[in-house]
């Protein structure tokens, strides 16, 4: 549905994107995920015809979006950062305007706003004036106008920002069921997002995609490592003697606990079961209890993380990054 | 374009800026149909000619908020997105400032037939007050124009018109400030140098490309240098002539006198297509930067 190859843009000397090649099929929902500053916006507003590239091709529909604009824009409904709404109108006005710049037939005119009010849930507000509507309201119009005229892509720049708990479930229930039919792109740094609403993930840090797959490859793909918790009824040392030479561990802290226990946080290069029953049997040939033995997977956020700081730089980076810069800084004035 | 054109109609009478051009051009038309017509000889085209300074501050007021607050409340995107030609988006707003120039002149064209029935000897001539009208039509267009192309280039509401209102004042009073600028071939010269760096400068304003900037520039002023140095007695009063041609406002002198100037309409749909020119390049280049 959605080509793009090469597609690099630069602002000045900054590049905020550099040779982005992916390919988006019919029928899923793609999560553009990345830290603030990755990339995700400008990529988007290229897609959307609304910027141009410094370099690249992109396709949409077979519609080369620089070459035949009007073509490849008609297949695609857009919800920018942020909504581009007129205040003076009310949704219903608003909503008729954008359908019908968008050439969608007077015929169908009432249907379509109709469905895309019912969708997007501002039938009870339909009336009023934009400007007096809260933000998840004015969000929930911009989704509207990026549903009219029965867009084949639908582009979402991180479209649950600004709702409340129970319109964030109801907007990803849409966008799942829109994903059916249609393609939608959304972009969010949110990974709980990803997981319950994204088929397939295109990880961007520094304006280049890091990582693609569905969510369940990407922790499968990075799950190069497994940690483990324990607390153990033993003093710091003694607990890590006995887990250091264990087959497979490859870092091991210890610290104390309450009382006589001592927590260990173990790293381990085998992601096996068997990995389990070793660390348990090498604490209990040394008599040691295991009072806890918890195993921690590579989560998405693992990944993102990893992927994140795995690119030395001053800018952007994932927020463990940045706060360990900044307790640095701390640190040393 | 018909959606663009209802929505740009919509917020232009839906503010206030509509109204109040209509209110001053129906207030104007009175007083000076008062004076003119009423009072003295049966003259319909000075009513108009003396009308056209409205145009200082209608345009302003029409123009200040068509693109700039589209940018301001990033409804531009929007307008990006659309599987619409940026030349439809911008002709759909032109259309419709033209719509709102025209309601009032609408009412104007009453005026003449008004006249006529009350006086019983002469009257006021059809033909020539109607071609006033046109022309005042005609005059609005070009510099509403203008008004777009500035509001393209702002993102703020308040200095898209203040910048429109010192372009519209610099155009009223330019046929008296060419006056003061001596036609000696070697001001003629100086002038045109320092336009060829300010065009240099708005180059690399627009292109950021320092390179072809300084180079066009310098190459121009080179050419120039050459003509001088070639032709040098026919700068003397090139400077003036060329400023005195770009006076919009003087163009409708004519109207005034009842001559019906083909010429000068064509001029002004000149002016009109330049800028909307200009605008729609204004738009399509916001795509490269921001």
């Amino acid at each position: 549905m959605i080509q793009v190859s090469h597609l690099t843009k630069r602002y000045g000397s900054q590049t905020a994107v550099e040779d982005l090649n992916f390919t988006v099929e019919k029928g899923a929902v793609y999560g553009f995920l990345g830290p603030n500053g990755a990339g995700k916006t400008t990529t988007m507003n290229i897609l959307t015809g609304c910027l141009a590239a410094t370099e690249g091709q992109v396709t949409i529909g077979g519609y080369d979006i620089f070459e035949q604009p009007l073509q490849a824009k008609g297949l695609v409904g857009y919800l920018p950062e942020q909504p581009p709404l007129y205040m003076g109108m009310t949704p219903r006005e608003y909503l008729s305007f954008v359908a019908r710049a968008k050439g969608v037939p007077i015929r169908k005119l009432d249907d379509q706003l109709d469905y895309v009010m019912g969708v997007a849930g501002v039938e009870q507000v339909a009336d009023r004036l934009i400007r007096n509507l809260s933000k998840g309201y004015r969000q929930r119009v911009g989704i509207a106008q990026a549903l009219l005229g029965e867009p084949q892509v639908i582009i979402l720049d991180e479209p649950t920002v600004g709702l409340d708990p129970l319109q964030i479930v109801e907007i990803r229930q849409l966008i799942r069921s829109l994903g059916r039919e249609r393609t939608v792109i959304l972009s969010t740094h949110i990974l709980s997002e990803v997981q319950t609403v994204c088929d397939r993930v295109l990880m961007i840090h520094k304006g280049r995609l890091v990582a693609s797959g569905t969510p369940e490859e990407l922790e499968r793909q990075f799950a190069g490592k497994v940690t483990y918790r324990l607390t153990v009824k033993a003093g710091p040392r003694e607990a890590r003697e006995a887990v250091e030479p264990v087959p497979g561990v490859t870092e091991v802290t210890a610290r104390q606990g309450e009382g006589d226990r001592a927590e260990l946080t173990v790293s381990a290069s085998d992601t096996g079961p068997d990995m389990d029953e070793r660390l348990s049997f090498a604490l209990s040939d040394k008599r040691i209890p295991v009072l806890r033995l918890e195993r921690e997977q590579a989560s998405l956020e693992d990944v993102f993380l990893a992927l994140a700081q795995s690119d030395p730089g001053p800018a952007g980076g994932g927020e463990k990054k940045a706060r360990r810069i900044r307790r640095g800084k701390e640190e040393r004035s | 374009m018909t959606a663009i054109y209802e929505r740009e109609l919509d917020s232009q009478l839906n503010g206030l800026t509509g109204y109040l051009y209509g209110a001053l051009v129906l207030l104007f038309a009175g007083i000076y149909v008062m004076v003119y017509s009423l009072e003295g000889s049966p003259d319909f085209t000075s009513v108009l000619y003396s009308m056209t300074f409205i145009l200082l501050i209608a345009v302003p007021l029409l123009t200040m908020r068509t693109i700039a607050e589209e940018r301001h409340q990033r409804t531009d995107q929007l307008l990006y997105s659309l599987p619409l030609s940026m030349t439809r988006i911008v002709l759909g707003k032109y259309f419709a400032l033209l719509t709102v120039m025209a309601m009032p002149l609408a009412l104007v064209c009453v005026y003449p037939l008004v006249l006529n029935a009350l006086t019983t000897a002469g009257g006021v001539a059809l033909k020539s007050a109607y071609g006033a009208i046109a022309a005042f039509f005609f005059l609005g267009a070009a510099l509403a124009a203008i008004g777009l192309f500035i509001s393209s280039l702002m993102e703020n509401v308040g200095l898209a018109a203040g910048a429109c209102f010192v372009v519209m004042l610099l155009l009223y009073f330019l046929t008296p400030l060419a006056g003061y600028i001596s036609s000696s071939a070697v001001v003629s010269l100086i002038s045109f140098t320092v336009l060829m760096a300010l065009f240099g400068f708005i180059l690399w304003r627009l292109t950021r490309h320092g390179g072809v900037a300084v180079g066009l520039s310098l190459a121009l002023e080179g050419a120039l240098g050459a003509c001088y140095l070639l032709w040098p007695d026919r700068f003397s009063g090139l400077f003036v002539q060329i400023v005195e041609q770009l006076a919009v406002f003087d163009r409708f002198d004519n109207f005034a006198y009842d001559i019906f100037d083909i010429r000068a309409l064509v001029y002004y749909v000149t002016v009109a297509g330049v800028f909307l020119f200009l605008t729609v390049q204004s738009m399509e280049r916001r795509r490269w930067a921001s």
